[in-house]
């Protein structure tokens, strides 16, 4: 074999394999080796479940020869490890998970394994989601291939860094306030977060039931757009899954950004702002002005109580979410003297530092009293972010902004001081809040040679339009070829 | 908008979390600075915001009332910490 077939697209891997140029068994064994090589350094993967792979590639390759075909059939994937696979263990990144195998796959990783999806392993989170770094994983830090200092972006870190340093073809993550695309724009791949209720939710071990949401990793805006096109649509098993049709993505994207109405809310460039971020962010606006597309300035004036309104739903979903963990069905038990005792031990050492931390304090925000001065006014907030995104889809196809204030941070920086870990995802989680899509794609590089992202957002279940802006864009650019030296 | 370490010791409480000495002193603090953030949304006048539980326009979605078959016996039980005839084993509740 002369070319390494790790440094094809999903699209291009799915044409060799087509034209029989190389085999799936072939194409898996090639991330296996470049797993072996590297997940030491890059720590991407919790578990790689080598066996499974190679015979899932095996029954694919003869699928292939009895003719069958299909947009992700032989396509090595990392799965995040908050999705639920059968007999594969799924912690969550949580010690209180360890060793749980569920008895069921989740509806996403369901669809993909039916499309002939080869898993290669679960990646690194953050405990249950929760973080921006990975730093919150109960078992290791994952590192971000631009610069193993630095961290990944979370809570995705793990299949954000596995993409980017192609230890896997594409990935799932999921994305509660910015988990997908805040990765992937620390680690320069793509990703896109689907509108609320475009992926069926059933098997993602819940962190905040109204906010979570299964997205794509990938190399290209086609790639996520393959993955999402798999995943999406209608599942009787969530009743939160919306019933309306998946468009072809496939057919739209490309008809270019001629003549579409591109909105730059001023709210998203601000003080403090790494100064190359905003330039590069700029830039890529620039560039699709220049294919045609105009350009609107727009306000989204709610978008700073954004923060505030995050931080007390999530947490208090979590709140409630993590009751489950009580020792008595799945999970770790730490036996203490009466049942009470053996809950609030188990819980107490299971968990780490910030699921406790968003654990306390979404049950303060519930707790009597202080549930309509908490609670009550975050969802109304909420309200007029919903709202502010509502009007201004009134005048614009998408809204065109930066995903994180700046480019990966260092290990260890941020991880004292919560308020400053939150604040990275200060420009994700006005579109999570408000329950639309988000596309997060490479668009240049700092001084230091880091990755930097440029968020693209549309209106409720319009992922056809990102993945046309994000493809047009990348057309045009060679920032997502770039890759790291590891 | 600040905790005293009583009520951190009473939120820990209600979340059933063993807390230690350290955790809660360190929880105290930072819960308070968070909270303090937080406090910005009452700059908002919000009487007349309706609130948003979900983003969906959905009410009431329904499963059509037939005999389906959920996880097994077995299954259930596999990943049980404790388990005897068929059922999770747990300490005594009453003497």
């Amino acid at each position: 074999m002369s070319i390494d077939l790790t440094t094809l697209s999903i699209v291009e891997a799915r044409a060799g394999l087509r034209s029989g140029q190389f085999s799936a068994i072939e194409l898996t064994q090639s991330y296996l080796n470049r797993i072996k090589a590297l997940n030491q350094t890059v720590k991407a993967y919790l578990h790689v479940t080598e066996e499974q792979a190679l015979e899932s590639a095996q029954a694919v390759d003869q699928a292939i020869q009895n003719g069958k075909d299909g947009a992700l059939l032989g396509i090595p994937l990392a799965i995040k490890d908050v999705l639920s696979t059968t007999g594969v263990e799924t912690t969550c990144g949580s010690k209180i998970l360890a060793g749980y195998t569920p008895p069921f796959n989740a509806t996403a990783v369901q669809r993909l394994f039916d499309a002939g999806v080869i898993m290669l392993g679960k990646t690194n989170t953050d405990e249950f989601a929760m973080g921006s770094s990975t730093e919150n994983s109960g078992y290791f830090t994952t590192r971000n291939p631009w610069d193993t200092e630095r961290v990944p972006g979370g809570s995705s870190g793990g299949s954000a860094a596995a993409v980017s340093a192609r230890l896997a073809a594409g990935g799932l993550g999921t994305d509660t306030g910015g988990s997908v695309r805040q990765p992937a724009a620390l680690c320069g791949v793509v990703a896109i977060k689907p509108s609320y209720g475009r992926v069926s939710r059933y098997g993602l071990i819940a962190f905040a039931s109204s906010l979570d949401s299964v997205g794509a990793f990938g190399r290209t805006v086609q790639d996520v757009g393959l993955i999402l096109g798999v995943m999406a649509g209608h599942d009787p098993k969530d009743s939160t899954s919306m019933n309306v049709p998946v468009p072809d993505y496939m057919a739209t994207i490309g008809q270019g950004v001629k003549g579409l109405r591109v909105g730059v809310p001023k709210e998203y460039f601000i003080d403090g702002m790494q100064p190359a971020t905003e330039k590069a962010v700029r830039a890529a606006i620039a560039q699709l002005e220049a294919m045609g597309a105009e350009i609107r300035e727009i306000s989204l004036p709610h978008t700073r109580y954004a923060l505030s309104t995050y931080y007390l739903i999530a947490p208090a979903e979590a709140s409630a979410n993590l009751a489950r963990f009580d020792s008595v069905r799945y999970g770790l038990r730490k036996t203490q003297g009466d049942l009470w005792d053996t809950y609030k031990t188990t819980r107490g050492e299971g968990f780490g530092a910030e699921v406790k931390r968003r654990i306390m304090l979404g049950t303060y925000a519930l707790s009597a009293g202080y549930y309509d001065a908490y609670y009550l006014k975050a969802q109304k907030v909420r309200t007029l972010i919903k709202q502010d995104f509502e009007k201004a889809f009134e005048q614009v196809d998408v809204i065109a902004s930066p995903v994180a204030p700046t480019t990966a941070f260092r290990i260890g920086e941020k991880a004292d001081d919560p308020l400053q870990m939150y604040l990275s995802d200060v420009f994700t989680l006005p579109a999570s809040l408000a329950g639309i899509c988000g596309l997060s794609l490479p668009c240049g590089f700092d001084e230091s040679n880091l990755p930097i992202g440029l968020q693209l957002m549309g209106p409720f279940m319009r992922e056809d339009v990102l993945l046309r802006v994000g493809h047009a864009y990348e057309q045009a650019t060679e920032w997502h070829m770039r890759q790291p030296a590891l | 908008m600040s905790l005293s370490r009583a009520e951190v010791e009473h939120i820990a409480e209600l979340a059933k979390l063993n807390l230690t000495e350290a955790e809660l002193d360190q929880y105290a603090v930072q819960l308070s600075a968070i909270l303090d953030y937080i406090a910005e949304l009452n700059a908002l006048n919000t009487d007349d915001i309706p609130p948003t539980a979900s983003v969906l326009p959905l009410k009431n979605v329904l499963a059509a009332d037939e005999v389906t078959f959920g996880l097994e016996q077995k299954a259930a039980l596999a990943n049980a910490p404790d388990a005897e005839a068929g059922q999770f084993r747990v300490q005594a509740i009453f003497e």
